[in-house]
């Protein structure tokens, strides 16, 4: 049987779990699966932020380029997380480069689509805002215990 | 001296003699772990020296002249009396430690201290989370774990370094990888563009992995403050509290509760600890004037 539309994996994907129908039915619209050859870049630092993705399998590097270091990997998304949140707020330009790090399928999100719905349902925008809220604070804390060192001699 | 002598013997799996007095042992091997850490190989003196410990206890090391450390044992409670202990270079003690040759003689006390609660696993998924060094007091229970496989459901060991170059036995996590009965995820801090494994801190794979909370025990060793955000993130899985564990280190100097170095609030490391249930030390856990 071939699948229609996109509504059951974004209700089976941890990061939509629970959302009302009418919303999943809202954002199954701005929504298309994607696949990514391992090594393939997904996005890169600069460019417009207009869409962001929803792993189901796989997994990506999010990288920068550290002078003298060269190319450095500071956090990898697998299934289940999202990646990118530069289509929320201005300038809407990617802060890292991502890049598949093994075949990877994914949901992609039309950003500007997803917004426009925001906009027109606050409801919706508000389910939003708080689920990348929440990963948004995840990486916050996740990111000031690597800051830490923790692991290094003093630890 | 009694009532010492007694508390000391209810939790330690072999016997001990005088817990104050050295027992020789030669070095085997010394073995570069990664820049920092090493691992000293040993062997009693005297052959027929019975030795027997627990997953998780440590041992007293004494460099001659220079000093005594606690070291956790890191090798198969299973294969003694080979004992193994994983240490850095982080002190006068271990700095001549790492001198030493194959050949040369050290002194030993131990076992001391309580042990990670294997047995109680039984029937139970088994979390495992270590950072950094803290994988070596954890070995000895994956050893014990992987030896009695079929009485645990799943194993899962998370372990997070700093980068791809300090993750500790590498081949043996290679090996049990393969097993395909041990779940083992691997993440670092920083890593260069050629490694393709996971980067970020090691609490962010709590959420994903693969066991049940409501039947899971965990055990936990690193840095405190990892311990702390793994404490949370097992909580917020669901994962009862009193069925965590964690490892305390404290300046353990005596190992027998004598010299209160390593008082922990009410308790000392090196009688009571270094393994805790959570609930016995979740008051405390954390606090800087402790």
């Amino acid at each position: 049987m071939i699948q229609t539309t996109l509504e059951p994996i974004l209700r089976e994907h941890p990061f939509f779990q629970g959302m009302e129908e009418q919303h999943i039915r809202l954002i199954a619209g701005c929504s298309k699966n994607v696949r990514f050859a391992a090594g393939e870049v997904i996005f890169r630092e600069g460019d417009p932020a207009d869409h962001f993705y929803l792993i189901r399998e796989g997994l990506v590097s999010v990288q920068f380029v550290i002078p003298h270091d060269g190319l450095t990997t500071v956090q990898t998304v697998g299934g289940g997380e999202v990646l990118g949140w530069s289509w929320l707020f201005p300038p809407y330009r990617w802060h890292f480069d991502a890049r598949a790090q093994q075949a990877t399928h994914a949901l992609a999100f039309d950003g500007k689509c997803l917004r426009a719905k925001c906009d027109e349902d606050h409801d919706l925008g508000y389910d939003i805002y708080k689920r990348f809220m929440q990963v948004v604070t995840e990486r916050l804390e996740a990111t000031r215990l690597q800051l830490l060192d923790m692991y290094g001699t003093h630890a | 001296m009694a009532p010492m002598l007694e508390q000391t013997e209810a939790v330690t799996a072999g016997p001990v003699p005088d817990p104050m007095l050295p027992v020789p042992y030669r070095i085997q091997r010394v073995k570069q772990e990664t820049g920092d850490t090493f691992t000293l190989e040993i062997l009693p003196e005297d052959p027929s020296q019975g030795f027997t410990f627990a997953p998780g206890q440590f041992n007293m090391l004494y460099v001659f002249g220079v000093g005594e450390v606690p070291i956790s044992i890191s090798s198969d409670p299973g294969n003694v009396p080979l004992l193994k202990h994983t240490t850095r270079v982080v002190g006068t003690v271990t700095k001549a430690m790492r001198q030493l040759k194959r050949g040369e003689v050290m002194g030993i006390r131990g076992p001391f201290g309580s042990h990670w609660p294997v047995e109680e696993a039984t029937g139970r998924d088994v979390v495992i989370v270590a950072g950094g060094i803290g994988l070596a007091p954890l070995r000895p229970a994956l050893y014990r774990l992987m030896a009695e496989r079929s009485k645990f459901r799943r194993i899962v060991l998370l372990y997070g370094t700093r980068t791809p170059e300090d993750m500790l036995y590498r081949h043996e996590l290679e090996r049990w990888r393969g097993k395909f009965d041990l779940e083992i995820q691997v993440t670092v801090d920083r890593a260069a563009s050629t490694w393709r494994g996971n980067v970020g801190v090691v609490t962010t794979m709590i959420g994903r992995a693969p066991f049940d909370p409501s039947n899971t025990l965990a055990m936990l060793c690193g840095p405190e403050i990892m311990m702390r955000f793994t404490v949370m993130e097992l909580l917020k899985r669901g994962v009862a509290a009193e069925c965590v564990y964690l490892s305390a280190e404290r300046n353990m100097k005596c190992g027998i509760g004598f010299c209160g170095h390593c008082q922990y609030g009410p308790t000392f490391v090196c009688k009571d600890g270094p393994v805790f249930a959570l609930p016995s030390i979740a008051a405390i856990l954390g606090k800087s004037e402790i």
